[in-house]
């Protein structure tokens, strides 16, 4: 019966992605296999923080891009000239940030009388700000003025970079508990839209502080957990093994590197997805939901609502971080410019949803399946475009129109995927049980 | 020191467009407001309906336009705005229809609305850009200064000049005109009566024989409306590109939960103290203080608090502070 | 004897498809009259109430308002018929004036409400005086007389009111009787849920004692102050 059902899912997309490696390529099958495993985490992360508590958390790309901040913080060699010209006093200008901060608070929390306490915050935060920006942006341009073509950045710690997979998950731990003690205990718009707003700042500091992670310069060539295709071209032994098989060198270290991938990103699925399931059936899980279930009946018998709603939302957060680190990781590079804010969000949420919110088997099988038409919608619909505009002539203006917006329809086929099961099967494949 | 240069560049690069800017974000504020007041739910979809409603009547002014037909100094697309209200009135009265009124009979908790207006959101979002496509589309037309700095400085004989242009005052006007229109009907009106009834509490309007489905019919008419003209404002005075909507969004709730969600009059102040934070903390003010402070102080650096690359984290940190202190916002909103 | 004005008769039902919360109830009240019912906590006398409003799932017994039978109307429906009806809470506007809660409780009407709102504001002179104040701004007691102006605006043909002096002080609820007995005098009858029992038995022309669903005392307020069951079991004696 159900289980039957859940697992004959599965098959079927182990399915599809081996049919897309017989029909395509086995590299587009394993490209599909290896982002769908990094899907199936974030997925993952939401579902905890929906299914378990009933958040709606909307900024999801924002604590990816931190994961992906860690990558490089934690890897990339630490540039020397950097760290001499301006690192330190970077480091020390942002300290000082978080005193004033903490002053801030100290001040709000000491002084009771209205007047005199705003006056106080005002004022701290205002010199405060000064002095901040008199120590940071001097060090700032020195930082950035070293070697700009290729760095301009202070770097990293040279650490393997499968350490910034849980640095990742650490990153976007922090930042959940800022935008959730801010924004926990309101109503859940306001949630949303705080989620929203911080993943844009997020990713607006990625794109803009250089001396951090380069801005859109962008940071290419990452250490690797795994071998370099390069490495295993030159390597006889490889070389001999991959003719035993019958294929070319290149095609087969294209094919060994993503492999070794998809094996690591599965042991950290599985790690998660068994930390999740067992934290589900436990007497936590159980509390959790009934939060969920009955929030006013919950805080009746003294549960503190809001402080249970911060561990999840820093929980799933976390999650969606390692992710990140784990994306960023298989890009072999940082990218800031390609994280949108809204659309990579939007597209986990369809895999929540899809999959069966409330289930974690459900996330991940959402994850695979919707990463999956996500990626062959393109092609698909270029088929489908060229099918109904074949009687067209080949320069008219309808026909040229929708070749190229075929790249939208992805887009708008994820939204009516989302509404109909929303509407139709609001419980996803693999329902909560 | 030099106050009058001063104050004109202040006028000139602050407190004329942050006025224009804070007058289209109340306006699509308003729009969300009365979304949240009256149907409960905050809509994240509103930035693509405004995309729309400007799309439409982007195409309806250039079709105008290659008839030859004009609106002397002003823009085209002020003739175009009515068939842009209408389509995007039909738009999401069938997106009520088909979508929103299925949650609304079963009572649904109002998460699951914000979510299902994420999906019309990308619906719309991929409907817009498949017909206009996603570059820029410049569709103003008309007188492009009320007076343009050569003619304030020749008038003037300062050495700064201002300019005010033709979009600037119409988006003015026009808030006020709408925003004028918009407290009339809900205050004089049956109709609007009704509408502020319906939001106050559900089950006694139900009782008073007010209907539901005329209100929510009515709601949405008016938000068309509402998103429409702040849309094409927004586009006349910038110019149109659908994606620049969706970043919109942020500010507009900011400006919206500032107010307090639900309050019209909460939603216009909210605008303008979003506007002109925004554009106060990104401009460079060295130049203005040139003019203000004795030579002795004058500044060396731009003097600018944050790179116009963050304008989103300042409305961001609004709504943060706003949320911390005071959720309700400034005119007592709703917070179910 | 003459079929009362409004009647529920023998009513047998719960909400939704819940389990039956009145037992065969019977409650009527005629022209000048004032009905009350009482009863201990949990006895049903609001949900008796409601069941003559239409927010019940009856399953047996019927409901007749001057002779037509309404058992299958809706309440928006009953209202058009000449019901009024108040709720015990959230039973005004709180962000609109006094005022324009009274010309949404006319909302039905389409003819001139201005004789019939200053009617009203004879009966509760105090509203003329705050009719520009937002209701929620005003006292406890003057948000009850807000809340009966309201249902009063469609000029019913009956007034039910749901606990009318739930939460106010005696003072208050003296004064809400007075008002309530102007209004009958009007001729519109009133039936009333109460909580007070002994105030409003004594301003009672007809009272029923609920208990568990059931009718367990039927008479007139003087009758059933009198009863020393009654007074035993409900009134302290």
């Amino acid at each position: 019966m159900d289980q039957t059902r859940n697992i004959l899912y599965f098959v079927g997309i182990a399915a599809l992605i081996i049919i897309t490696g017989m029909v395509q390529s086995w590299n587009s099958a394993l490209l599909i296999l290896n982002m769908g495993l990094i899907s199936a985490v974030m997925a993952l992360g939401v579902n905890l923080q929906w299914g378990f508590a009933g958040l709606f958390n909307v900024g999801v790309m924002g604590f990816v891009a931190l994961g992906g901040l860690a990558a490089v913080l934690v890897s990339t060699d630490p540039v020397s000239e950097a760290w001499n010209a301006g690192g330190l006093r970077i480091l020390f200008a942002l300290a000082v940030g978080v005193g004033i901060i903490g002053a801030t608070i100290i001040a709000y929390r000491r002084i009771t009388a209205t007047r005199p306490r705003v006056i106080a915050m005002v004022t701290i935060l205002g010199l405060g700000f000064f002095a901040y920006r008199a120590l940071l942006d001097p060090a700032v341009e020195a930082v950035e003025a070293v070697n700009p073509a290729l760095q301009g950045n202070l770097g990293g710690l040279d650490l393997p970079i499968i350490l910034a997979w849980p640095v990742g998950g650490l990153f976007a731990a922090g930042a959940a508990w800022i935008i959730g003690k801010a924004a926990l205990g309101l109503r859940s718009d306001y949630l949303a839209i705080a989620t929203l707003g911080i993943s844009e700042i997020i990713i607006a500091i990625l794109k803009n502080e250089d001396w951090l992670a380069r801005g859109v310069k962008n940071v290419i060539g990452l250490d690797r957990p795994v071998p370099k295709e390069i490495d295993l071209q030159e390597s006889a032994e490889f070389i001999e093994r991959a003719s035993g098989l019958g294929l070319d060198p290149v095609t087969a270290s294209a094919l060994f590197v993503k492999l070794n991938y998809a094996l690591l990103f599965s042991v950290v699925l599985i790690i998660l997805l068994i930390m999740a399931q067992l934290s589900l059936k436990s007497p936590w899980g159980r509390m959790m939901r009934a939060i969920r279930d009955n929030e006013t009946a919950a805080a009746a018998m003294g549960k503190n609502v809001t402080n249970r709603h911060l561990q999840i939302f820093i929980l799933g957060s976390a999650v969606c971080g390692i992710a990140g680190a784990m994306m960023t990781t298989l890009d072999g590079q940082l990218t800031p410019g390609s994280y949108q804010p809204l659309r990579f969000t939007f597209l986990i949420w369809v895999m929540v949803i899809v999959g069966g919110s409330g289930n974690n088997f459900g996330a991940v099988l959402g994850g695979f399946l919707i990463w999956f038409l996500w990626v062959q919608v393109e092609p698909m619909s270029q088929y489908l475009v060229t099918f109904l505009t074949a009687g067209m002539a080949e320069g008219n203006a309808v026909r040229l129109h929708m070749m190229e917006s075929v790249a939208y329809m992805r887009l708008l086929t994820m939204g009516l995927v989302l509404l109909l099961v929303l509407r139709f099967s609001p419980r996803g494949l693999i329902p909560e049980k | 020191m030099d106050f009058i240069n001063g104050l004109v560049v202040l006028m000139n690069f602050v407190l004329i467009p942050a006025t224009a800017y804070g007058a289209q974000l109340a306006l699509g504020a308003l729009g969300v407001t009365l979304i949240y007041g009256i149907l409960r739910f905050s809509n994240f979809a509103h930035g693509d309906t405004m995309a729309f409603g400007t799309m439409i009547t982007v195409l309806v002014t250039w079709w105008l336009q290659s008839m030859g037909i004009s609106f002397g100094p002003l823009p085209t697309a002020l003739l175009a705005l009515p068939f842009g209200i209408a389509a995007t009135a039909t738009l999401l009265l069938l997106t009520d229809r088909g979508v929103y009124q299925f949650y609304r009979t079963q009572k649904a908790k109002p998460v699951i609305l914000v979510i299902v207006s994420m999906g019309v959101m990308f619906v719309m979002n991929g409907v817009v850009r498949i017909i206009i496509g996603v570059d820029d589309q410049r569709f103003s037309d008309g007188e492009r200064f009320i007076f343009a700095v050569r003619e304030f400085k020749a008038a003037t004989g300062l050495r700064e000049g201002m300019a005010l242009k033709t979009t600037q005052g119409i988006t003015v006007i026009t808030a006020l005109i709408v925003v004028i229109a918009l407290f009339w009907f809900l205050n004089k009106t049956r109709t609007g009566k009704s509408m502020r009834a319906y939001a106050d509490n559900e089950d006694l309007a139900l009782l008073s024989g007010i209907n539901p489905e005329r209100v929510v019919a009515v709601t949405w008419i008016i938000v068309a409306a509402l998103a429409t003209i702040a849309g094409v404002l927004y586009g006349l005075d910038k110019s149109f590109k659908p994606f620049t909507y969706f970043q919109l969004l942020l500010p507009i709730f900011a400006s919206a939960i500032v107010g307090g969600l639900g309050s019209p009059l909460g939603a216009i102040a909210g605008g303008f103290v979003v506007a002109y934070s925004e554009v106060t903390i990104t401009y460079a003010w060295k130049k203005v203080l040139k003019y203000w402070m004795p030579e002795a102080l004058e500044p060396s650096t731009l003097m600018q608090l944050l790179s116009t690359e963050y304008k989103f984290a300042v409305s961001f940190m609004i709504l943060i502070v706003v949320l911390l202190f005071k959720p309700t916002g400034l005119f007592k909103g709703k917070a179910y | 004897m003459a079929e009362p004005f409004l009647i529920g008769d023998a009513m047998t039902g719960g909400y939704g498809a819940g389990p039956d919360i009145l037992h065969s109830c019977t409650i009527a009240v005629d022209p000048g009259q004032i009905a009350v019912i009482v009863g201990p906590n949990g006895a049903g006398k609001s949900t008796g109430m409601k069941a003559v409003f239409g927010m019940l799932n009856l399953r047996e017994g019927s409901v007749r308002l001057d002779g037509e039978d309404i058992t299958h109307l809706t309440p928006q429906e009953r209202v058009v018929k000449g019901m009024g009806f108040v709720p015990q809470t959230q039973n005004i506007f709180t962000s609109m004036s006094v005022e324009e809660n009274l010309e949404m409780g006319a909302f039905i009407r389409r003819d001139n409400i201005r004789e019939t709102m200053e009617q009203v504001y004879d009966l509760f002179p105090i509203l003329r005086d705050k009719r520009h104040q937002a209701a929620g701004e005003l006292s406890g007691g003057q948000r009850q007389q807000v809340a009966v102006g309201r249902a009063l605006m469609t000029k019913p043909k009956v007034l039910m009111l749901d606990e009318p002096t739930a939460g106010v002080s005696p003072i208050v609820m003296d004064e809400l009787f007075d008002r309530i007995i102007e209004v009958a005098r009007t001729g519109i009858p009133i039936l009333m849920v109460e909580q007070n029992a002994r105030q409003a038995l004594e301003i009672a022309d007809r009272g029923y004692v609920l208990v568990q669903g059931r009718n367990a005392y039927t008479g007139s307020g003087q009758e059933l102050l009198a009863d020393p069951e009654v007074r035993k079991s409900f009134l302290g004696g």
